[in-house]
């Protein structure tokens, strides 16, 4: 399927580009006219998946994210956020709920916020080379969306 | 202030407010351990109704602060929980776990 509007960013590993992405996500978004509840949810997947990047991705260094976002005919979104961090060895057990290899602040549970919220979540990681998230979820179709 | 904590005789309210995500959570993690340290509440009641936005990184504010006061054995409270906050919580099945009003 064919996008009909794309559009892609990216930026540094820092904590205080989790609501950045999030907004740009939920501002993309805004041109189907989503529901609130709808807005919602895409901003609580990004800050799931950007946050894994951050915390996981780069533990011990800075390093660059990209976040591109598509549009189809059917009122979908596609959200790809990558990585060229250091990759998940077990992507099946990353997915498990309340598994984290991060510090006391992680709860485990960024997986299983994505899957509830979008309709598909897709992981590709290569040990050493990176990540690559790709979150999809379809919009009620209403009357005010611009495309 | 992401924490402001109002209290006294071992009842501890913290209202949290702004956007509870990965990059503020560490702030109101500390300053939430720091008040129940210092209180030793038997009750601790956390108020919501100031987050604007929580993912999974209030999960593990809200399960440590449950942790804390448990072994204090004291008891938390959730309320004034926003609509989004509360989806991500019930995703996660924290409300089996903690008290909601």
């Amino acid at each position: 399927m064919k996008p009909i509007n794309e559009a892609a960013v990216s930026f540094l590993s820092r904590s205080a580009n989790e609501g950045f992405a999030r907004t740009a996500a939920a501002c993309f978004a805004a041109q189907l006219d989503p529901t609130l509840e709808e807005v919602n949810d895409i901003k609580t997947a990004v800050s799931e998946a950007v946050t894994n990047c951050i915390v996981h991705a780069y533990p011990d260094r800075l390093g660059r994210v990209s976040m591109r976002l598509r549009l189809f005919e059917d009122n979908s979104l596609e959200i790809q956020v990558k990585d060229w961090g250091v990759g998940i060895d077990d992507v099946d057990q990353a997915r498990q709920p309340m598994f984290t290899t991060g510090s006391a602040e992680r709860s485990g549970m960024g997986f299983t916020i994505m899957e509830s919220f979008m309709d598909a979540v897709k992981v590709r990681s290569r040990p050493g080379k990176g990540t690559v998230v790709t979150l999809r979820r379809k919009l009620s179709r209403r009357l005010g969306a611009a495309v | 202030m992401p924490v402001t904590c109002t209290g006294g005789g071992r009842v501890l309210r913290a209202a949290l407010s702004g956007e509870v995500d990965h990059h503020g959570a560490r702030a109101i993690m500390e300053e939430l351990s720091r008040q129940i340290d210092l209180e030793l509440p038997r009750e601790l009641t956390l108020d919501l109704a100031g987050v604007t936005f929580m993912d999974s990184s209030g999960i593990a504010v809200l399960l440590r602060a449950y942790r804390q006061v448990g072994e204090l054995g004291g008891s938390l409270t959730v309320v004034h929980v926003p609509d989004q906050a509360a989806r991500v919580l019930r995703a996660a099945g924290v409300d089996r776990l903690i008290k909601f009003a």
